[in-house]
C-alpha cells in the first residue's frame, strides 16, 4: 500500500500572513532538508490525495478546508442552506449545492441529502469539519457505504470515543491516566456513597450521557452524595433517556489541556503537542494557546505518549484530540477524545508548521504519515481568540445577530492569522453558531504572541453586531493570564460579578477624554467649512475650544488647542494631554499617540449632538462632548422615562421560542421558569423576576422573536 | 424652516450682544432683590439725563435677560424645559447671538395685563450663527400652543413635555364624546407616528436643539443658494463590497434599506426625517462627497416597501422640500406596487400617489435613481423614474423592472392554463432582470452595488450645474 508521499508543499501555510511571518519559511526549509522525511511519489505524479472533496459544513471551517483543497489542487464541493446563499464558503468552493432551509436540522444535519450531493457531484471524499455531522457515526457509515472516503476516524472509533463510559474504560485499558471513580449503572444512593468513599472526597456526580459539565454536581460528604445522586439520576433519565451515572474524583483548580494526535491506517501515530484551553465559559472555550504555559517537557511527553496509546488502542485514524484535566500538581487525567478536527487546531498548526487538514486528506487517501514523532517541531507560541457575535456583558456571552456593516480583519498585523467565514455585509443569523472568526497570533515567545493579539484585537473592525472583543482583550491583557495561572474557572474567578468591560484608570480616562475632545474639536472645525455658493462660513479662530466631556458619571472641563493639523493639546484641569496623529473623521480606526502612548481607537458612532461612542482598550465607552453653555443646562433636562420592566419578560436575544411554562392566568413566583428561547445552539431558560399573575403570553412555541420582544407580561 | 428667518419690523433699531450663560448664571445667584422689578422700569420718558439713562438702559437690558423673572425661569426649569434665551444659547454658536427688540413691551391693558409688563414681551428675537452661518431666530418664553407656533417648533417636538392639537381633550369630549388624554390626542408619539404632524421627537429641549443644529448644516442659507458643500474625509470613489450581497436572492425576503443608505453616504451620517411615520418609505438628508443630498428609499422591511397614502405624502413633501432648497435627490427603489384595498382606494390613493409622482416630475434638482430590486408597475413610474425626467437611472443586477412579479403576472396571463411553473420560469427569465428596462433606455446603466457611491458622487459633481426651468406659471397645480 501507499508509502510516504511527496507533499512538502503541505508544510507551507497558504494564508496571507505567510508574507509577514518569516519563520515559517525557515521551518519549511528545516523540514524539507530533513532526511527523515521520505520523499516519494506514489500517486501517479498528481500530487493530490483526491480529485474532488465535499465539505459538509459551513462558515469558517468550511472555508478553511476549501483553502487546503484548493492548495492541493482538489476540487471542492460546498453545501449550503437557504440562509447561506451569499456565504463566502459557497463562493470559495468550486461548486456548491443547496441542501435545504435555514434550520440546520433541515440542512447541515441532513446526512441523507449531503451523501446524495456527494454522490451526484462525483466527490470521492467528505470532510465533515467540526460540529454538525462531524462526530456522527451514522453519517460516517453512510458515506462509506456509498464507497466514498470519510475524512475522519473509522466508524468504530467514533462510536467508542463518543460514549463517556466506554471511552474511559478503553483509555484505562490502554494505560491512560483516568480520574479515579466509577462509571456505570449505580443502583441506589447508598451504593453511590460507598463508591464516593472509595474514590475519596470531593467527588463529582453526573449523567454518563451528558456532555461537558451539563448536570455535573460536586459532593464533599455522604449527605451531598445522596442529594447529588437523586438529582443526577432524575436528569439522566429525563434529558438523556440513559440512566448511567458517573461518580469520580473532583479535581480542584483544573486546567483543560488537550493533545493533538494524528494517526494513519498503517499503525503510525504521532502527537503534535498540546493546546491549553482553560479559559472557558459555560464549558465553551474562549481562548486557546499552544503550547501550554504550564506543562514541562516530561509531562508533555507523558501526556503525548498516552494520547498516542489511546489512539492506537481504539484503532484511531486521522486527526483527533485527547482532552485531559490537569491539576495543580501536573497530574493529568483523561477527559474525553474528540474524533474530529478541533476548532482550535490553528494554534497547533502555527507551532508545528503542519497543515492538519492536508494531513487528514492524505491519511484518508490511505497514505502513511510523513512525519516522525522526533521531527515534530514546537516552534514559538500561538494564541487563539474566538471572536463571537455575542454580548459579553450578559453571562460572558449571549448571542447577538445582525449584519456586519463594516468588517475588516487585522491581517496587516505581523504574525496574525484570521480564520473566518464572513465578510463585510455578511449576516450573523439565529440559525448557526455565532462565531465570527478565530483570531490567531504567533510569536517567538508567549509575550510576543500576546502583544500581537492585543494589537490585532484593537485593530479588528467589526460593526453591526455586538461582539466579545472587550472580554477577549481584557483576559489577554490581564496579569493573571500573562502569568499563565489558568484554570477552567478563570472567568468566574476573575469576574465574580460578571464581566463589565475594561475598568479605566485615571490616566486612561483622561486619555479617552482627550481623544473625544480632539475628535469633537475636529468635527467643529470641519463644520465651519460649509460653503454656500462657494463662500465658506466664517472660519473658526485658533483660539482654544472649551468643551465639557461626560464619561460615565464624571465630567471633565477641557480646553482643546489645535497646534497644527495633527496635534491637539487637550488641557484637563492643571495638566495637558497631547493627542498626536491624523484625525480622519470617516475612519473606523484611528491610530493616535495619546500622551506619548500609541493607541488604537475605534469611533463606533456619533450622532451630531455630541454623543460619541469610542472603543478604547477593547471596550466601548459612551461619551458626551458639549459646549460649556449646553453642559451647564443639561442637568435641567428631565431624565428619560424608565419603564418598570420587572412586569415584562423581554427576550434577551433573538431566537426561537421553544416552550412556555406558563399560560395566561397562571400564578408565577419570582425565579420561576417562564419560557425557553433557543438561539444558535443554546437553550436559554428565562425566569420571572417578580411574582404575580400572567397577563399575556405573546408568542407561540416555534415562533421567531427579536431581542427585546415582549414575551410574557405579569399583572 | 422658514420660521428661522422670520423677524418682524424693528420699532427700536437697537441690538445688543447677548452675554454668555455664565454671566446670566451669576446674575441669578445675586438674587432678584437687587434687580429692578420689571414694572418699575416702564412708562417713564427721559430725554437728557445721560448718566441716568445709561444706567437705566443697562438695568432694563438686565431685566430683559431674565425674561419673566427668576420665578418664571424656575417654573420653566421645573417642567424640564428651557427658557427662550437658554434655547437660543443651545441652538447658536457660543456668543454669536445678537438680540433685537429687547426693550419691547406688550400694550395690552385688559384683565390688568398692564400690571405685569415683561421687557422683551416674552419673545426673544435676533440673529446668531450655527457653525458660522447666520440665522435669524425668534424664541418664545412660554410654550403656549395656540396656533402661533413656528414651523420649526411644530416639527421638532419633545417627548413627554409637548402637546399639539387644534381642539383639546375637553372640547373633544364635549363635541364627539371621545375620551382621550392630552398625550394620546397630541403627544409626541401621536404626531410622529400617527398624524405625521411632527417630523421627529426628542427626549429633551437640549436634544431637540442640538439635533436642529445638526439639521441646519444640511440646508442652504436660502432657496436661492445651491446645496451646501462641506469638507469631507470619506473618499468619494470608495467601493463598498458589502453592498454586493445585501439584496437577498429570494425576492420575497426583506432587507433594511437603511443598511444601504448608511453604507453609501458620507461617514454613514443620515439625518432621517419622520422615522416613525409611514416607515415603508425612508426619507432624510445626507452628504455625498461633502454636498447635501436628499434620499428617498422604499423600505422593504416594512410592508414590503409598498407605496400607500401616507408613504406617498411623506415622500412628496420631502421631494418638494429638497427641490425648493436646491438639494439633489438620490432615490433607491425596491417597490412591489401600491398597497391594494378598499381603505386605500376610498381614501384616494390615486390622488395621493399622484402627489409623489407630481413632486418628482416637477423637481428640477439633480435626480439620481438606483433600482435595487423590485420596480413594479405604476409604483416604479412614481419613484423618480426616467419618465419623470430622472438624470441618471441605474439598476443593480438584482433589479426587476416589470409590470408585476412573476407569480402574479403568470396567474393573470396564463389564467386557467396548466404548467404555471414553467410559465413563471419563462417570465422570470424574460422580465425579472434589468435587461428589458436597460434595452429600452429606462435605465442608463446596470451597475454593481459596490460602485454605487462612486457613481453617484461622480454624477452629482457633473450635475451640480444642472439648470432646468419649468414653464412659467403662477404656481404648480399639485393634486392636493
Amino acid at each position: 500500500m501507499a508509502a510516504a508521499r511527496f507533499r512538502l508543499s503541505s508544510y507551507l501555510w497558504p494564508f496571507t500572513w505567510r508574507r509577514t511571518c518569516t519563520w515559517r519559511r525557515h521551518t519549511w526549509r528545516a523540514l524539507s532538508s530533513n532526511p527523515s522525511v521520505k520523499v516519494e511519489k506514489d500517486d501517479g505524479g498528481l500530487g493530490r490525495p483526491f480529485d474532488k472533496v465535499l465539505v459538509a459544513n459551513r462558515g469558517e471551517i468550511a472555508c478553511r478546508v476549501i483553502r487546503t483543497c484548493r492548495r492541493l489542487g482538489i476540487s471542492s464541493v460546498a453545501v449550503f442552506s437557504s440562509a447561506d446563499t451569499a456565504a463566502p464558503h459557497r463562493e470559495q468552493a468550486d461548486e456548491s449545492w443547496e441542501i435545504g432551509p435555514a434550520p440546520s436540522s433541515e440542512s447541515y444535519l441532513r446526512a441523507d441529502k449531503i451523501v446524495q450531493v456527494a454522490k451526484e457531484s462525483g466527490s470521492q471524499a467528505v470532510h465533515p469539519g467540526y460540529g454538525f455531522l462531524s462526530e456522527n457515526a451514522n453519517f460516517a457509515s453512510m458515506v462509506e457505504a456509498e464507497g466514498l472516503s470519510f475524512i475522519g476516524p473509522p466508524v468504530p472509533a467514533i462510536r467508542a470515543m463518543g460514549d463517556k463510559v466506554e471511552s474511559k474504560s478503553i483509555a484505562r485499558a490502554a494505560g491512560v491516566n483516568t480520574i479515579p471513580g466509577f462509571d456505570g449503572v449505580v443502583p441506589d444512593a447508598d451504593e453511590a456513597v460507598c463508591i464516593a468513599r472509595d474514590v475519596g472526597y470531593p467527588v463529582m456526580i453526573k449523567a454518563s450521557a451528558g456532555g461537558g459539565g451539563k448536570g455535573m454536581r460536586v459532593a464533599r460528604n455522604d449527605a451531598e452524595v445522596h442529594e447529588g445522586f437523586r438529582m443526577s439520576e432524575q436528569e439522566a433519565a429525563s434529558s438523556f433517556g440513559d440512566c448511567r451515572l458517573l461518580v469520580e474524583k473532583f479535581i480542584d483548580c483544573p486546567r483543560h489541556i488537550e493533545m493533538q494526535v494524528l494517526a494513519d491506517r498503517h499503525g503510525n501515530a504521532v502527537w503534535l503537542n498540546e493546546r491549553e484551553c482553560s479559559v472557558q465559559r459555560r464549558n465553551q472555550k474562549v481562548i486557546e494557546e499552544a503550547p501550554s504555559p504550564f506543562l514541562d517537557p516530561e509531562t508533555r511527553h507523558a501526556m503525548g505518549k498516552q494520547a498516542v496509546q489511546l489512539a492506537l488502542a481504539v484503532g484511531y485514524v486521522s486527526a483527533g484530540t485527547v482532552e485531559f484535566l490537569v491539576d495543580s500538581q501536573s497530574q493529568f487525567y483523561f477527559l474525553e477524545m474528540n474524533t474530529r478536527l478541533q476548532v482550535e487546531h490553528p494554534v497547533t498548526e502555527c507551532i508545528t508548521g503542519l497543515d492538519l487538514v492536508a494531513e487528514m486528506l492524505w491519511i484518508a487517501a490511505g497514505h502513511q504519515l510523513a512525519i516522525k514523532q522526533e521531527n515534530v517541531p514546537l516552534h514559538g507560541w500561538a494564541v487563539e481568540s474566538r471572536v463571537y457575535a455575542e454580548d459579553p456583558y450578559k453571562a460572558f456571552g449571549m448571542p447577538s445577530v445582525g449584519r456586519l456593516s463594516r468588517y475588516r480583519e487585522p491581517v496587516e498585523v505581523p504574525g496574525v492569522r484570521v480564520d473566518s467565514g464572513v465578510r463585510e455585509g455578511s449576516e450573523v443569523s439565529i440559525y448557526y453558531d455565532p462565531m465570527i472568526s478565530k483570531l490567531v497570533t504567533w510569536g517567538e515567545t508567549r509575550a510576543e504572541a500576546l502583544i500581537s493579539m492585543l494589537h490585532a484585537l484593537d485593530s479588528y473592525v467589526i460593526r453591526g453586531v455586538t461582539h466579545n472583543v472587550s472580554l477577549l482583550r481584557e483576559v489577554i491583557a490581564s496579569e493573571r493570564f500573562a502569568s499563565g495561572q489558568l484554570s477552567t474557572a478563570f472567568l468566574a474567578e476573575e469576574y465574580p460579578d460578571g464581566f463589565h468591560g475594561h475598568h479605566l484608570t485615571v490616566e486612561e480616562s483622561e486619555e479617552l477624554v482627550a481623544v473625544a475632545a480632539a475628535l469633537e474639536a475636529s468635527f467643529l472645525r470641519r463644520a465651519r467649512t460649509i460653503k454656500s455658493q462657494g463662500r465658506p462660513s466664517l472660519p473658526m479662530s485658533f483660539e482654544p475650544i472649551e468643551l465639557w466631556v461626560h464619561l460615565g458619571d464624571s465630567k471633565y472641563e477641557v480646553k482643546v488647542t489645535v497646534k497644527d493639523e495633527k496635534t491637539h493639546v487637550v488641557a484637563i484641569g492643571d495638566h495637558e494631554v497631547e493627542v498626536f496623529g491624523q484625525i480622519d473623521l470617516s475612519s473606523s480606526l484611528l491610530s493616535l499617540e495619546v500622551a506619548r502612548i500609541k493607541r488604537l481607537i475605534q469611533p463606533l458612532c456619533r450622532d451630531g449632538t455630541g454623543r460619541l461612542t469610542l472603543q478604547f482598550l477593547g471596550t466601548a465607552y459612551e461619551l458626551r462632548v458639549l459646549s460649556p453653555a449646553v453642559a451647564r443646562l443639561l442637568p435641567l433636562m428631565p431624565e428619560p422615562l424608565t419603564v418598570d420592566l420587572s412586569r415584562q419578560l423581554l427576550s434577551p436575544m433573538p431566537g426561537t421560542v421553544v416552550s412556555f411554562a406558563v399560560a395566561v392566568g397562571d400564578n408565577v413566583v419570582s425565579g420561576q421558569e417562564v419560557c425557553v428561547i433557543e438561539a444558535m445552539k443554546m437553550q436559554n431558560s428565562l425566569v420571572s423576576t417578580r411574582s404575580g399573575k400572567v397577563k399575556t403570553v405573546n408568542f407561540k412555541p416555534g415562533s421567531t422573536v427579536g431581542e427585546g420582544d415582549l414575551l410574557v407580561e405579569i399583572e | 424652516m422658514a420660521a428661522l428667518t422670520a423677524f418682524r419690523g424693528l420699532p427700536l433699531p437697537l441690538w445688543a450682544r447677548f452675554g454668555s450663560m455664565a454671566s446670566l448664571w451669576t446674575r441669578q445667584v445675586r438674587g432678584l432683590s437687587q434687580l429692578p422689578q420689571p414694572n418699575e422700569l416702564g412708562g417713564q420718558t427721559c430725554r437728557n439725563e445721560t448718566s441716568g439713562l445709561k444706567e437705566r438702559i443697562a438695568n432694563r437690558r438686565e431685566a430683559a435677560l431674565l425674561g419673566g423673572g427668576v420665578k418664571r425661569i424656575e417654573a420653566q426649569h421645573a417642567k424640564g424645559k428651557l427658557t427662550a434665551r437658554e434655547r437660543l444659547n443651545v441652538l447658536l454658536d457660543h456668543g454669536s447671538f445678537l438680540e433685537f427688540d429687547a426693550f419691547v413691551e406688550h400694550r395690552c391693558s385688559d384683565f390688568n395685563m398692564d400690571q405685569t409688563k415683561i421687557p422683551g414681551d416674552s419673545v426673544v428675537t435676533g440673529r446668531g450663527q450655527i457653525n458660522g452661518r447666520t440665522v435669524f431666530v425668534f424664541s418664545q418664553d412660554f410654550t403656549v400652543f395656540g396656533g402661533s407656533l413656528s414651523g420649526v417648533h411644530a416639527q421638532k417636538i419633545c417627548k413627554n413635555t409637548s402637546y399639539l392639537f387644534i381642539t383639546g381633550p375637553d372640547v373633544v369630549k364635549s363635541v364627539t364624546n371621545e375620551k382621550v388624554t392630552q398625550e394620546e390626542l397630541g403627544g409626541a408619539q401621536t404626531h410622529t407616528a400617527i398624524s405625521g404632524v411632527a417630523h421627529r421627537a426628542f427626549d429633551s429641549d437640549i436634544d431637540a436643539l442640538l439635533h436642529l443644529r445638526h439639521f441646519m448644516d444640511f440646508l442652504p442659507q436660502s432657496n436661492r443658494e445651491a446645496a451646501p458643500v462641506r469638507d469631507y474625509h470619506d473618499p468619494s470613489d470608495k467601493l463598498i463590497p458589502a453592498l454586493d450581497h445585501i439584496v437577498p436572492l429570494e425576492s420575497t425576503k426583506a432587507y433594511d434599506m437603511l443598511d444601504i443608505i448608511h453604507a453609501i453616504v458620507d461617514e454613514g451620517d443620515f439625518f432621517e426625517i419622520m422615522p416613525n411615520y409611514a416607515k415603508n418609505i425612508v426619507v432624510g438628508f445626507c452628504r455625498m462627497a461633502g454636498r447635501t443630498v436628499g434620499i428617498v428609499g422604499n423600505q422593504p422591511k416594512v410592508a414590503s416597501g409598498c407605496l400607500d397614502i401616507n408613504a406617498s405624502i411623506k415622500g412628496a413633501r420631502f421631494v418638494r422640500f429638497c427641490d425648493a432648497f436646491n438639494i439633489p435627490l438620490l432615490t433607491f427603489v425596491d417597490v412591489p406596487g401600491f398597497l391594494p384595498g378598499t381603505n386605500q382606494e376610498y381614501s384616494g390613493i390615486i390622488r395621493h400617489g399622484a402627489k409623489l409622482l407630481f413632486a418628482f416630475a416637477e423637481a428640477t434638482v439633480p435626480k439620481i435613481t438606483v433600482i435595487t430590486r423590485k420596480a413594479y408597475g405604476g409604483a416604479y413610474d412614481v419613484m423618480s423614474s426616467k419618465h419623470l425626467r430622472g438624470d441618471m437611472n441605474y439598476a443593480w443586477p438584482t433589479a426587476e423592472v416589470a409590470v408585476m412579479g412573476a407569480k402574479g403576472a403568470v396567474q393573470i396571463i396564463f389564467r386557467g392554463k396548466e404548467d404555471q411553473l414553467a410559465a413563471e420560469e419563462e417570465y422570470v427569465q424574460k422580465f425579472a432582470n434589468p435587461f428589458p428596462a436597460a434595452s429600452r433606455g429606462f435605465v442608463d446603466d446596470i451597475i454593481s452595488p459596490s460602485e454605487t457611491r462612486r457613481r453617484a458622487c461622480a454624477d452629482l459633481e457633473i450635475l451640480k450645474r444642472k439648470l432646468q426651468h419649468n414653464p412659467w406659471k403662477k404656481h404648480a397645480n399639485i393634486p392636493l
